[in-house]
Formats: C-alpha cells, sequence, structure tokens
C-alpha cells in the first residue's frame, strides 16, 4: 500500500462558501436555456430507490419509468442510471439490458459502513459480479472523525480494487463531517484513493446534500484536476427534489468545473423524485400551462 | 566675601526626549512685567519643527501599541512628577504675572488634568468601542484608534494648564504631539517639558517648540505627516490660514477658542475623540 | 461523451413596464417640484446604450438660495420644534414606502447609472430602505449615544453625493441628517439624478414637511453654489479626494462643519493559509463590484509569494465566467461604465499601466457596441511606485504585487495617501488581529468584500476623509454635543 500523507490542504471559509453559492443561485435560467437544462438533468438522474421494503415489483416499475420518462413527450433523454440495493441488482439489471441505463448498487454496509472490511469487499465483488455497473460506497466516517484518514484511504483503495470495472462512488455521508473543511479533507482522500465519483450522502441522515457541501467537493475536484489532470465525477445525493434546485445546481457545475461536467458521464444526481418535477416543468415549457402532480406516474 | 551667584536656567526646546538649543541659533528675549527678570527663550524654526515631527512620527508607532493600562500609568506618573516640582512652578507662573493663588490654582488643576486623563486612558476605547449588530452573519465593531500625529498650537494666555489641557488628551489616546508652547507665557511650558523627561513618556511622544505663532503656524498647518492640527486661539485670519492649510493632506483640524481652561468642563473624553480614528472590523461567523 | 450543445444562460431581462418614469424632472424645493429659475434642463442618459431617460432641471445660484431658505425655514418653524419620536416615525415611513416600490426604484438605478440589476436588487435599494429604517429608530434615543453631553442639530446641512450608489447614498446622507434634526439640500450626481428624485416623490407622499428634504441637481458649479452658501452649516460630501480638499479649502473660516468621504485605494492581502477559494471570490468581489465604481474597492492586491500563482490562475478563470452585459438582465455581473467621461479615465489608466511595464490580463468577454464598456482587468509584474497602484481608478482594474512578509504586506499596504478600507484572508485569528490593526484604514474586511450596513460606521483615514457614515459615529457629524 502506497504511503500517502493525508492533511488538510487548505482552509475553507464557511460563511463565504455560503455567499458564494447564493450569488450562483442567483442565476437567472430562462427559456432556451431552462429546456436545454431540464433535459440535462434529466439525463443525470441516478433514478433511485434505497428503501427496505423495495420490492421486484417497485424496482421493475422503476426501470420502466427509467427509459420511459413520459408518453405524452417523445424525445426525452434517459436517466443515467437506477440505484438499488445489492439484493435489486440482479432484476434492475435485466429490466435494462438493452437500455443504455447503468445499475448502480450501494455497498459496504450500506448506509452506516458499520462493517468488517472483508465483509465490505464481499459486497462489492458480489453485486460487481451480479452485473452493476456502479457501485456507491460509503466511507467510515467514525474512523474519519477519530483521524484516522490512512484507514479511510486504504479501505476506500481496497473497495476500488475490488470494482474491477466498475465505476466507484464514494459517498462521504457530509452530513456527519459537519465542517467544510472535512468535507474537502474527504473529498481528497477519496480522489487520491481512487474514487471516480464522490457523493455527498446516503440520504439516510440529515442533512444530505447542501449547497455549500457539494460546492467545496466540486471545488476539490477541480484542484484535484489540476493537481493530476484526472477528471473525477460528482453525485449530490438526497434532498434534490424540484427542477429549480436541479438547474442551480448544474450553474453551480458549470460555473466551477466548467461546461465538460456538465455530462452524466460526470456528474449525477441522486434522486428520487427529481425526475417528475423535472418533466413537469418540461411540460409546463412547451405548454405555457402549471402542471399538476396527477398527471405524472409516481413509481 | 563674594556673594553667591544664582545659576540662569536655559530654556531650551524639547525634541525627542532630548532638550536642544533651535538649530537656527536664533532668541526671543523675554522679560517679566518689571521687567527685572530676562530670560532667552529659543526662537523655534521651521526646521525645529521638522525634527519633532521625524521624533513624533517614528514615537507614534511604539506609543500607541503600548497597553491602556500602561499608557494610564504614566500619565499618572507626569500628574506625580508634576506635583514635585510645585515650587518652581509657583516662580515660574508668578514671575510671568499670577498671583500666589492664581499660580496654585493653576498647578493645582494641571496636575488634577493629568490625572484625569490618566484615568481615561485605559476607558475610552471601552466607553467608544461598539459592537454593531449588523443584518449579515459577520461579527463586527468599531473602535476608536489613534490617528497619528498631532500638531497644536496651545493657548497663548495660559502657561500651564492650557499646554496641559491639549497634550493630556492627545497622547492618553495614544497619539505624538508636537506643540507650540504659549508665546507670551512660554516659561512652565519648557519647565513643563522637564517634568516629562522625568517621567515615563518615551522621547518624541511629546514634543514641545517655544516661537512665534505667526512664523510657525504655517508649517504646523501645512505639513504633510500631520494628521490632526489643534488650533488655540481666535485670530481668524490663524483660523481660516489652518482649515485652508489642512486641505493639503485632509487633516482634521480641531479649533479651541476656549478662553478659561480652569472650568472643568473643558475636560472630556470627547476631547480625545477628537484626535481618534475610527475603525471597523467585519469578521464572518462561521466553522 | 456525445458532442452537445454547450449550455448557456439565455437573456433573463428585468421588465421595466412597471417603472413610472417622467420625461422631465423639476427640482424638488419646500415639498413641491418646481422648475429652475433660469428654466435650464440638463439631459441624463442610460450608459448601457446612451439614450436619453430624460432631462432634470439644472439648479443655478438662485435656485440654492430658494433651497437653503426653505431649509432653514423648516428647521426653525417644524423639524427642529418636532418631538424626536415624531421626527422618527416621519423617516420610517420613508423606509417602508422604499422597501414597498424596491423594485421600481432598482430598476432606474440601474437604468441611470449602469449597474447591474442583481446589485441594485440586492445591495442598493434594500440598504437605502435598511438606512432610513436604522435611523428613524435613533430620533429619539440620541441620549444613549452621546453619554454625558446633550445632542442639538446642526441646522441646516449641504449634502452632495457620488454617481457610484446613488440612492444608496442619498439615503447614507438623509437618514442620519433627518434622525438628528437637521434640514437639507441634497445634490445628487449629474449623471444619476433619477432615483433621488424618485425619493422626492416619496418624502412627498410620506407627507415629510416641506423644506426639510430639498434636492436641486446640477454638477459642479451648482455644488460650488451650496458650498459656498452663507447659510448653510455643515456639507456633507462623498466623491472623489480632490473635490473634498476643494470644498474644505472654501468653508475654511466659515465655521462650517464637514465631513467627507473620499477617495481610497484598498489594499486587499491574501496571506498563504487564506481560504483560497473564497479568497478569489473575495477579490472579485473587492474589484468588479459596481465595475470598480467604489471608493473601497479593493484594488491593489497583495498575494504571499507561496500562493501567487494558485491565486491569480483561478482569479483569472473565475474572472471568465464574469457577464458582462446588459445591466437590466438579471445575469449580468458587471454592468456599463457610468459615464464617457469615466470610460475615458480608465482607458488612461490602463494604458498607463500597460507603458509602465505591467503584465496585463483582460477576460475574453464581448462587449456590446453602444453604450461604455470596460472588460474586466487585471495587471501583474506592477510595483509600488506605479501609478495604478498609487492612484484611484475607479474601475474594473485590479493591480497585484506579491509579498513574503507579514511586515512587508503592513507596510506596503499602508504606503499610501489613502487609508479608507482593506483586506485581510487567512485562516489564524491572532494574525487577523495583528493585521487589521496595522492597517491605517477605517474598514477593514478580514475574510470578507465590501460588507456595509446601515449599523456599521464607514469612513477613511487620512486623505480618505474626515468623519464617519453609519451606527453612533454616523450620528456624530449631524450634531453638536452640549
Amino acid at each position: 500500500m502506497e504511503t500517502i500523507n493525508i492533511q488538510k490542504t487548505k482552509a475553507i471559509d464557511q460563511v463565504n462558501t455560503r455567499e458564494r453559492v447564493s450569488r450562483l443561485f442567483s442565476r437567472s435560467i430562462k427559456n432556451e436555456s431552462k429546456m436545454q437544462a431540464l433535459y440535462l438533468a434529466l439525463s443525470m438522474i441516478d433514478l433511485t430507490t434505497l428503501e427496505g421494503k423495495d420490492s421486484d415489483g417497485k424496482v421493475k416499475q422503476l426501470c420502466y419509468k427509467a427509459s420511459h420518462l413520459h408518453y405524452k413527450h417523445p424525445g426525452l433523454p434517459h436517466v443515467a442510471a437506477i440505484c438499488v440495493y445489492p439484493t435489486m441488482v440482479p432484476i434492475a439489471k435485466k429490466e435494462l439490458e438493452g437500455t443504455g441505463i447503468n445499475v448502480a448498487s450501494v455497498a459496504t454496509a450500506f448506509p452506516s459502513g458499520m462493517a468488517d472490511i472483508n465483509a465490505k469487499l464481499d459486497e462489492v465483488k458480489s453485486v460487481v459480479d451480479a452485473g452493476a455497473d456502479e457501485v456507491d460506497m460509503v466511507i467510515s466516517r467514525g474512523r474519519f472523525l477519530s483521524g484516522d484518514y490512512n484507514y479511510v484511504s486504504d479501505e476506500i483503495s481496497q473497495v476500488k480494487d475490488a470494482c474491477g470495472k466498475a465505476h466507484l462512488k464514494v459517498i462521504l455521508e457530509t452530513g456527519e463531517l459537519v465542517t467544510l473543511d472535512n468535507v474537502q479533507l474527504a473529498s481528497d482522500i477519496a480522489m487520491e484513493a481512487g474514487a471516480d465519483f464522490i457523493k455527498t450522502s446516503t440520504g439516510k441522515v440529515s442533512p444530505s446534500a447542501t449547497p455549500p457541501v457539494v460546492l467545496t467537493m466540486l471545488e476539490a475536484i477541480r484542484d484535484f484536476q489540476i493537481k493530476t489532470g484526472k477528471k473525477i465525477g460528482m453525485k449530490p445525493a438526497g434532498g434534490i427534489g424540484t427542477a429549480k434546485q436541479a438547474i442551480q445546481y448544474l450553474v453551480m457545475i458549470k460555473e466551477t468545473l466548467g461546461d465538460e461536467w456538465l455530462s452524466p458521464n460526470l456528474f449525477r444526481f441522486g434522486a428520487s423524485s427529481l425526475a417528475n418535477d423535472l418533466l413537469m416543468q418540461i411540460m409546463k415549457q412547451s405548454t405555457g400551462q402549471y402542471q399538476s402532480k396527477d398527471y405524472f406516474s409516481i413509481d | 566675601m563674594s556673594q553667591r551667584i544664582d545659576i540662569q536656567k536655559t530654556y531650551k526646546l524639547f525634541i525627542g526626549g532630548k532638550f536642544p538649543r533651535t538649530e537656527s541659533g536664533r532668541y526671543i528675549k523675554w522679560t517679566d512685567k518689571n521687567e527685572t527678570t530676562v530670560v532667552n527663550i529659543c526662537r523655534g524654526s521651521r526646521k525645529d519643527f521638522r525634527n519633532a515631527m521625524v521624533s513624533a512620527r517614528s514615537a507614534s508607532g511604539g506609543w500607541s501599541s503600548r497597553t491602556a493600562y500602561n499608557r494610564a500609568q504614566i500619565l499618572y506618573r507626569v500628574g506625580e512628577m508634576l506635583e514635585g516640582r510645585r515650587e518652581q512652578f509657583m516662580a515660574e507662573l508668578t514671575l510671568q504675572g499670577l498671583t500666589n493663588k492664581q499660580a496654585k490654582n493653576e498647578i493645582n488643576q494641571s496636575i488634577d488634568r493629568f490625572i484625569y486623563y490618566a484615568g481615561w486612558a485605559d476607558k475610552f476605547q471601552q466607553v467608544f468601542s461598539r459592537v454593531n449588530p449588523v443584518s449579515l452573519p459577520y461579527f463586527n465593531f468599531t473602535l476608536p484608534e489613534a490617528t497619528g500625529v498631532v500638531a497644536a498650537i496651545a493657548p497663548d494666555d495660559t502657561s500651564l494648564l492650557g499646554l496641559v489641557s491639549i497634550i493630556a488628551p492627545v497622547i492618553a489616546g495614544g497619539n505624538s504631539i508636537v506643540i507650540l508652547a504659549s508665546e507670551s507665557l512660554p516659561l512652565s511650558s519648557i519647565s513643563f517639558a522637564e517634568v516629562l523627561h522625568t517621567s515615563d513618556v518615551p522621547g518624541g511622544v511629546i514634543n514641545i517648540l517655544t516661537g512665534y505663532r505667526s512664523e510657525l503656524i504655517e508649517h504646523f498647518s501645512s505639513h504633510m505627516d500631520v494628521n490632526a492640527i489643534i488650533y488655540c486661539g481666535h485670530n481668524t485670519d490663524d483660523q481660516k490660514l489652518v482649515e485652508i492649510n489642512a486641505a493639503l493632506n485632509v487633516k482634521h483640524v480641531i479649533q479651541f477658542p476656549i478662553q478659561d481652561w480652569s472650568n472643568d468642563k473643558h475636560q472630556s473624553p470627547y476631547h480625545i475623540l477628537k484626535c481618534q480614528e475610527t475603525k471597523t472590523t467585519w469578521h464572518p461567523i462561521g466553522f | 461523451m456525445t458532442k452537445k450543445q454547450i449550455w448557456d444562460y439565455s437573456p433573463a431581462p428585468e421588465s421595466t413596464d412597471h417603472i413610472q418614469l417622467k420625461d422631465q424632472y423639476d427640482l424638488f424645493i419646500n415639498g413641491k417640484f418646481i422648475p429652475a429659475v433660469d428654466g435650464k434642463y440638463f439631459d441624463t442618459i442610460n450608459p448601457s446604450n446612451e439614450k436619453k431617460i430624460a432631462e432634470v432641471a439644472e439648479s443655478g445660484k438662485a435656485d440654492i438660495e430658494k433651497a437653503v431658505a426653505s431649509a432653514r425655514k423648516a428647521y426653525e418653524k417644524t423639524w427642529s420644534k418636532m418631538h424626536p419620536k415624531e421626527r422618527g416615525k416621519y423617516i420610517f415611513r420613508i423606509a417602508r414606502l422604499l422597501q414597498e416600490r424596491a423594485r421600481e426604484f432598482s430598476v432606474i438605478e440601474t437604468m441611470d447609472g449602469g449597474k447591474p440589476i442583481r446589485e441594485s436588487r440586492d445591495v442598493d435599494v434594500p440598504l437605502a430602505a435598511a438606512h432610513f429604517f436604522y435611523h428613524a429608530g435613533w430620533a429619539d434615543k440620541l441620549e444613549y449615544a452621546f453619554p454625558g453631553r446633550v445632542a442639538e442639530p446642526l441646522g441646516v446641512v449641504g449634502q452632495i453625493i457620488p454617481w457610484n450608489f446613488p440612492l444608496l447614498m442619498a439615503a447614507w446622507k438623509l437618514a442620519p441628517a433627518l434622525a438628528t434634526g437637521n434640514t437639507i439640500v441634497l445634490k445628487p450626481a449629474e449623471t444619476t439624478p433619477l432615483t433621488a428624485m424618485k425619493l422626492a416623490e416619496i418624502i412627498q407622499e410620506a407627507d415629510l414637511p416641506p423644506g426639510v428634504v430639498n434636492i436641486v441637481n446640477g454638477a459642479g458649479e451648482t455644488g460650488k453654489f451650496l458650498v459656498n452658501h452663507g447659510d448653510i452649516n455643515k456639507i456633507a460630501f462623498t466623491g472623489s479626494t480632490d473635490v473634498g480638499k476643494y470644498i474644505m479649502k472654501s468653508v475654511a473660516g466659515s465655521g462650517k462643519k464637514y465631513t467627507l468621504e473620499l477617495g481610497g485605494k484598498a489594499a486587499n492581502i491574501i496571506f498563504e493559509d487564506a481560504p483560497i477559494d473564497q479568497a478569489v471570490e473575495g477579490i472579485i468581489n473587492a474589484i468588479f463590484f459596481n465595475q470598480g465604481h467604489v471608493c473601497c474597492a479593493g484594488s491593489r492586491l497583495y498575494v504571499q509569494e507561496g500562493v501567487a500563482g494558485e491565486v491569480i490562475t483561478k482569479l483569472q478563470k473565475r474572472m471568465e465566467s464574469l457577464i458582462v452585459g446588459d445591466p437590466l438582465d438579471k445575469n449580468t455581473d458587471i454592468g456599463a461604465i457610468n459615464s464617457k467621461m469615466q470610460l475615458d479615465k480608465i482607458k488612461t489608466y490602463v494604458k498607463l499601466g500597460k507603458e509602465e511595464g505591467g503584465t496585463i490580463y483582460q477576460t475574453a468577454c464581448s462587449l456590446p457596441k453602444k453604450g461604455y464598456w470596460f472588460v474586466p482587468t487585471i495587471f501583474t509584474d506592477v510595483s509600488q511606485s506605479n501609478r495604478i497602484i498609487q492612484e484611484e481608478i475607479f474601475g474594473p482594474v485590479l493591480a497585484i504585487q506579491t509579498f513574503r512578509t507579514v511586515d512587508e504586506v503592513i507596510t506596503k499596504a499602508n504606503n499610501s495617501p489613502y487609508g479608507l478600507s482593506g483586506g485581510v484572508w487567512t485562516d489564524k485569528g491572532s494574525k487577523i488581529f495583528k493585521v487589521t490593526q496595522d492597517i491605517r484604514a477605517g474598514v477593514i474586511w478580514a475574510n470578507t468584500f465590501n460588507k456595509f450596513d446601515p449599523s456599521s460606521p464607514f469612513g477613511g483615514y487620512k486623505e480618505s476623509g474626515v468623519g464617519s457614515e453609519g451606527g453612533i459615529e454616523g450620528l456624530s457629524g449631524y450634531v453638536n454635543l452640549v
């Protein structure tokens, strides 16, 4: 294992970060630009169901929705991926065959990460064997908060190895890291250790993706690219339910990382209800009429 | 048997904690009313003023960064030293025309005035500072800060009390000062410098010149390194000249047309504020 | 990756159909709108398209006489006699009316001055209302502001304000003067008279007694009449140091008081341990806010050597995302330069900066054909003796130097005849206190820049001015303490 000298790289100021966020979020996205953004956001969704009560039927429905977003509106893109628990990977894989939509699975004792490393690695291998294209792991927050950064880093490296060809998204669970300094440090550790994407949250801890956290992670990605030339993806997850929020994040990406990141290859939304709101807005934009939720299927 | 000859005092300038003669070599003959005593007073020049300004500027940073408690103690020490030199001041003040009673009063008040401002030195900032409740997540506070170097034309009609009343609030506030002593009553001003010399006031914080107002006022008010100019007097031409020259580098102008400095209403922490700037600092509150 | 269209922002113009603008504005004297005695008008144009918006009456000497007489009468007959509590209520009314009509004022401010609607909407107008609101409450509480003293009004105050924050500066001037019981003759800048005239409408609506606030328009000549009027007790001026000095000389010997908010050349200091990304944003905010037409702009940047490369690279990248253009577009970051005259001045300095050997970097944005525009500009390789370091440019032009030690940067920061503001960026608390203490300037932003609040005093050291505005210190400029 190569040793990484892990330390905080630079200071972050919370209040200024919030101010930057509110400035970015005050961009006014209208007309053509809005329509384009809504389509773009749809294509970036990791349509997610991560409930203990998830059933085969629910996953099937979700998979159908993923590739048939709305019958009245042809030409819509499909979402980027379906994100499910490990046991649901085979069924999702089957349902999505030929659609171009990826299957992502959470792993590593999601959402707490409170398991032995070998158990985690076994879980990762099994979901990859079952066909998962993407693995969403969680970091060991307890170890991180106790300052055992090397453990966190080593764990990610091992999971990355276990992923093989599958893409690795590393969930920092920023709601438990509390400070932006921690968010940045955890982002750096994850990227150094081999993450393809860094992701804010499991969706099981409040707060989940907050705009200052997302901005901090985007800036960490930018700095990592400057340092290493590598492009790491970003996935905010949890609490992003409206088209307005999604568009605000697109503005944030555009002005922090540039147009190249405005793609499902490098940016995803982890969300369950966002797709419908985007669809409602698309309908509103094209018809001029405000929409009702009753006309959009809940899957 | 010959009678003992008195040693007469030489009145010199007070610059940078030292007593130089004027670089110009000029003097002003000063006599008491009965013309029985004759004293040669230095006729300070613009170059003396320039030298005093250099001393004052170099002393200013150190003085303002001392703790308020330390400045307070030094001002108090000046009062103590003044108290110990009553006899000398009695002699000079009476020589300059005061009755014994008047002289005694002036000395008492001068001492008390220094003690008054000694007490303010470690309080005015507390009284006039604030935390401002800005409507943003910032900690915002305002405090008075010494303006730097003050040039002052002392009151002409009092030899000691006027001088002290000008100097004390200026230095209590952390400034250094170059002051032109009373032209007509200069003796106690120079003796006061001796008091300063034996107290703990660092050299250069207080510089006392003697000479003609008419000659020096132009230089006092036009010098580009002066942050504030104090003018004591009623001459409207002088007042105007000071204000016009102040515009050269945007000096603060403080006019004191006060005649009766013995009134205690002329001591006030607001006098300290006249030679203070207002500094406001913002910092975010977050983690 | 499939080839795709670049996602860009469509135009998002603020609507202008709700604003009410007349073709012609008169003087506001004694509670009424009246033409100038000699019937002269001048045009006010929109600097983003050079089109005339309206014409405004130009005050001559006789108009100033009228305005001052009206202010004097109002002072003696009503305003100084009124119970302070009632005075306060009038000011509260103005605050409320301004809040109600906020968007209209924002749009007009942007049209008349060229600043982005984002700023007039989010900064100028809300802050102006906040100034009235904050000061209103002081009217009947002055005894708590000045312990041991009674605060008495000065009388008639002449106020002259600049074009960079027309409405906000009017509020900064009017609110404390009214709260302390003075009456006023206000002269807005000749390129930006409109929001002051709209404010006059609000003052009328608020039923303020006639003559308490009088507004006269015109350029330097009009200002001179006001400054030199014999029945003015105080001049409050915000503008250039040259004019400030002129005012000091003009009022010399007259007994008139003055407060002066003059120029600046603020040092913005970035230490190695600073929160770099936030500091870069702070630099942007310090120099490009309001096209750099800000007296407290952070126009001298000092970056510690170890992070200079990173900071400048990130700054350049960030500058590229600044949107320059139609001030009424809600996405515009940098609007139009306020006037042709100011644009020429900026161009002269940029030429000078190049001649002095500075390395220039300007963003690639395209500028509209009509109107007055200047691209965001930074200079590196400049030295302390360069004129672009020494002199106030008042435009979107930043001069950057590097430094190694704390002592060195404090010396350089203070090496200026100005002392209005400063910025310091570091993660170390004790260093913040050391540097903010040692910088000779009236407002220091630590890990932030260009923040304003009615309760926070604002004013300069040295040639940046005399007196403060805002907070209790601001009130003290409008009272005699007896």
